[in-house]
């Protein structure tokens, strides 16, 4: 891997409720290189999106990043002023969410809601930004980009939709796109294009991605890079194939037989039991010891990351299913 | 085609309401008028048909602009309605801005900081204002800035001047403008509170949807994020209520104009009720159920302007 | 292996209370509130024991002397005592005076409430259990009443009707059905699409049971809240229009026609004729206010389950 686009060392964002202090994100590592796919996999509260929200700059009160180092192109995100930061996004990194239904404002026009992110980071007319809003339609295969300017977020369709917060995602060629499960709301037939789309633009502009979602059969066929995250933390990652093909945590391993498809017809669909334990207070050790098979005492203290299985696979586990040999 | 029901309707409640209570004459006439006055007099006024034969009369008169005379002004009630329009409309409007500019930067500043001492004190205020009694503030307005600090006259409109040659407005002169200031001010009230929670609503649901999120990861400023994105949205709704509410600011004008002497229609309305001139009364009436019913297609029109979805749909439909 | 425990409070304790007892421990735990139910106890207790607690009796033109006119707060009465909050223009105690106003105000505005929460009460359910027609003109005559401010209504109805305390609470009446009709017949509809009302149909009960026992009850809640604020809505408008002239007769001086009567005075600034009978009609919203916007908390099914 060349030198990474982004690294992140160590970030831990939380949430101070009246409740007690929710880790979010709790000690969090990574690097993406240029071109290069990362899916980020976890349930739903595992602190993926917060790990996405965090790198943007945009977690809301009563959260907040309380450590970790964020460096983007060399730059430490962390160390920027709010309108430094501001500066930042949408421009050098930019984010495309879940649910395209939500995510464009519905009584501004598509135009007014593009020109306006070419605007806010570069000093050009109106005309050549309104070319430029043209042209990344154009390259997201949208028709009639024309029309599809003077109208209103209402008129599209679902995938449509998020082709243009994809396109506005694009807009000023950033150097990171954090995709927030932006396939998850629509249909399978959608979500192919979409996913189609979305690796050749990569590999065209050269921006790295990093993927969020929950469903590991997205990432298979997307990513280069994996890392699962369970409670906060990440549990396992890897080159693609290896953490989906070998899976070393017992987590990983979890995840990918409650994939219907990894199933055998006739029998009962395997899942893993118990639920996400609550970010409330969480207590010290392996926070899957609960819901582990494997576990035994020495999962009460917290486990580090160690090597296991392919190259660059490592996993926060005691017994991990695959060691290096 | 139901607001023309509503106004025919209304025509006939009140004129029969009205007319049917009190006796003009006992008021109207001297006591000592013998009997052939008393007579000429009624026989004037219309009052010896029987009462369909009256309404048939008003509404004949009424659908050619003619309401009846005045038993009181001898002159005709509709336009003695509209000589006063234009006071009520001056204080009407005035109350309205005020609200309206402070209220809906108060409400945005309370919505974005719900916890802070500012928002709690904005909110806390907007609670006494939809408490406090219109006609009882207007009286402390009153006593504070015209008797206790002199700064402000008490009643009256002032000198007024012709706004293009036509209507008589008192802003335009400094001593006009001084005039306006208090009872504006306590029009405006109950509107500023309305809005305050209004603009405050909308502000916090607003903040919590994905698009405000996705508008600043576009990286646009914070004064772009709420002066556009979260600002549009809740203008819809704030909009709308301004239009309603407008109506309901020309009602309650009538308690303020009377605490003000301020000579619009609604103290019109209190004097000539108080005296039973009954053509004003109903003058008075279907002018504002015209009004309401004119407001309320105004804002029709404003809110399928606001939002693109309504607009479309009408446009397909 | 155990499964982890979500973190719900335990709804044992909770349901071993009475539904009063649950709504009494929830009411107190606002600070806010119970400041206002204490203000509006004391509010009442003033208005009912009002000839025991006044220091004279305003209307009983023997006790008046016109020497002692307008005197200001804390002035020496002629017999020993003091005017607390000074003397009106006929040499009455205002003290007093506001005592005896706010026992017409309260009385006007319970009683119009009550009949106004009656008759909504009525045609909100006839409306919501026949439906059809019925349901329909009901709720238009409610729509476009509830389009028009409740003040242009009560000046209208006052004009129609003439003045006189029995007609202001028609007034106030008439105006405030529409709000009970049309809240019960939302509650009421709702309720009607729930099982246990198919149930009670299926069980061929009469009307009036279904209605009674079972319709009615659940509409309480958002009734009570809508009659705590109607309460004070109705306090307010009595005293506009006593303000303005139109309201009750000067023999039952409501605590607007005070203010009336002192506003001429104050400009000369004699203002407490027209002062102290505000604040206590603007502590008698405010705390009825403060009420019933802890009621609505504490009521909201929504909320509290």
């Amino acid at each position: 891997m060349a030198a990474p686009v982004l690294t992140v060392e160590g970030l831990r964002t939380h949430f101070f409720t009246k409740a007690g202090v929710v880790k979010a994100v709790d000690d969090v590592s990574f690097a993406v290189g240029r071109g290069e796919v990362l899916g980020l996999v976890g349930e739903s509260g595992s602190g993926k999106s917060m790990t996405g929200y965090s790198l943007m700059g945009l977690v809301d009160p009563p959260g907040r990043i309380v450590a970790g180092r964020l460096v983007l192109d060399g730059i430490d995100l962390r160390a920027l002023s709010a309108e430094e930061l501001r500066q930042m996004r949408g421009n050098r990194m930019a984010m495309i969410f879940q649910d395209p239904m939500m995510t464009l404002n519905p009584v501004l026009r598509i135009d007014v809601q593009m020109i306006e992110a070419i605007l806010a980071h570069d000093r050009v007319s109106r005309a050549s930004a309104r070319a430029r809003a043209r042209e990344a339609l154009v390259k997201v295969g949208i028709p009639s980009p024309d029309e599809r300017l003077d109208a209103y977020p209402h008129q599209f369709s679902g995938g449509m939709r998020q082709r243009v917060a994809i396109a506005i995602a694009l807009l000023n060629s950033p150097d990171l796109i954090i995709a927030d499960e932006p396939t998850t709301a629509l249909d399978v037939t959608i979500q192919g294009q979409i996913l189609y789309e979305m690796q050749k633009l990569t590999r065209e502009t050269g921006a790295a991605l990093i993927w969020i979602t929950h469903d590991l059969s997205v990432i298979a066929g997307l990513a280069d890079r994996v890392c699962v995250m369970y409670a906060g933390r990440i549990v396992e990652e890897g080159g693609c194939e290896d953490v989906l093909g070998r899976p070393a945590h017992p987590y990983t391993q979890g995840l990918l037989d409650s994939v219907p498809a990894n199933n055998e017809r006739g029998q009962r669909l395997r899942q893993i039991p118990g639920m996400t334990p609550s970010l409330l207070e969480l207590p010290e050790g392996c926070p899957f010891r609960e819901r582990c098979g494997y576990a035994t005492a020495a999962c009460d203290a917290s486990p580090g990351m160690r090597a296991a299985g392919g190259p660059g696979q490592q996993v926060r586990c005691f017994h991990p299913l695959i060691t290096l040999f | 085609m139901q607001s023309v029901v509503v106004l025919f309707v209304m025509s006939l409640l009140v004129f029969v309401g009205v007319y049917a209570i009190g006796n003009p004459i006992d008021i109207l006439i001297n006591p000592q008028a013998d009997q052939i006055d008393r007579e000429r007099a009624i026989a004037a006024l219309g009052l010896d048909k029987p009462l369909w034969e009256q309404y048939l009369v008003f509404l004949k008169g009424a659908l050619t602009g003619d309401l009846g005379r005045s038993f009181v002004h001898a002159t005709p009630a509709l336009g003695l309605i509209l000589t006063r329009m234009p006071a009520t409309m001056e204080l009407a409007i005035a109350a309205m801005l005020i609200a309206v500019v402070l209220g809906i930067p108060l409400g945005l500043w309370a919505g974005l900081k719900p916890n802070g001492v500012a928002g709690r004190t904005i909110m806390a205020g907007s609670i006494l204002g939809f408490s406090l009694p219109t006609f009882w503030v207007g009286l402390m307005l009153i006593m504070v800035f015209s008797v206790m600090l002199g700064w402000l006259p008490s009643n009256g409109r002032g000198p007024t001047m012709l706004l293009f040659g036509l209507v008589p407005v008192s802003f335009l002169s400094w001593e006009g403008l001084s005039h306006l200031v208090l009872p504006a001010t306590n029009l405006a009230l109950f509107k500023l509170a309305l809005l305050i929670r209004l603009t405050r609503a909308g502000t916090r649901e607003s903040l919590l949807q994905d698009y405000v999120k996705f508008a600043r990861a576009k990286g646009l400023s914070n004064a772009r994020v709420i002066g556009v994105h979260v600002l549009r949205n809740i203008m819809i709704p704030i909009v709308t209520v301004i239009g309603l509410e407008f109506g309901s600011v020309i009602a309650f004008a009538i308690v303020t104009e009377s605490v003000f002497a301020w000579p619009g229609m609604g103290k019109l309305l209190i004097d000539s009720i108080n005296l039973l001139d009954r053509p004003v009364i109903v003058a008075y009436l279907l002018v504002i159920v015209t009004l309401f019913i004119v407001i309320n297609l105004v804002v029709d029109v404003l809110y399928s302007a606001l939002d693109p979805r309504v607009r479309l749909a009408e446009a397909k439909g | 292996m155990s499964t982890v425990v979500p973190a719900v409070p335990e709804p044992a304790a909770r349901a071993a209370q009475s539904p009063f007892a649950r709504i009494a421990s929830d009411f107190v735990a606002n600070p806010v509130a119970v400041f206002g139910l204490v203000l509006l106890a004391l509010i009442v207790a003033a208005a009912v024991f009002a000839p025991l607690i006044s220091p004279q009796n305003p209307y009983d033109l023997a006790q008046l002397d016109v020497m002692d006119s307008k005197l200001p707060p804390g002035s020496k009465s002629p017999n020993g005592g003091t005017f607390w909050l000074g003397t009106d223009d006929q040499g009455r105690d205002m003290l007093s005076a506001i005592f005896y106003g706010l026992r017409i105000s309260l009385m006007v505005g319970a009683a119009s409430t009550v009949l106004a929460l009656l008759v909504g009460l009525t045609m909100g359910l006839t409306a919501a259990y026949l439906g059809g027609r019925i349901e329909t003109l009901i709720m238009r005559i409610v729509d476009i009443q509830l389009s028009f401010p409740a003040i242009l209504i009560a000046l209208i109805l006052i004009a129609v009707l003439g003045q006189g305390t029995g007609k202001v609470i028609a007034a106030l009446v008439t105006i405030q059905w529409a709000y009970y009709a049309r809240t019960v017949r939302s509650a009421a509809l709702v309720e009607k699409r729930k099982e246990y009302m198919e149930a009670a149909r299926c069980l061929a009960l009469s009307p009036a049971r279904i209605v009674f026992r079972h319709l009615l009850p659940n509409c309480l809640p958002p009734m009570i809240v809508v009659a705590t604020v109607q309460v004070a809505a109705a306090i307010a408008l009595e005293a506009t229009l006593s303000f303005l002239g139109l309201g009750l007769p000067i023999t039952e001086p409501s605590l607007g026609l005070l203010i009336a009567n002192g506003y001429q005075y104050l400009l000369s600034g004699k203002y407490w004729i027209s002062f102290f009978p505000g604040v206590a009609l603007l502590a008698t919203i405010v705390s009825i206010n403060l009420v019933a916007d802890q009621l609505r908390d504490v009521l909201n099914p929504r909320l509290s389950r």
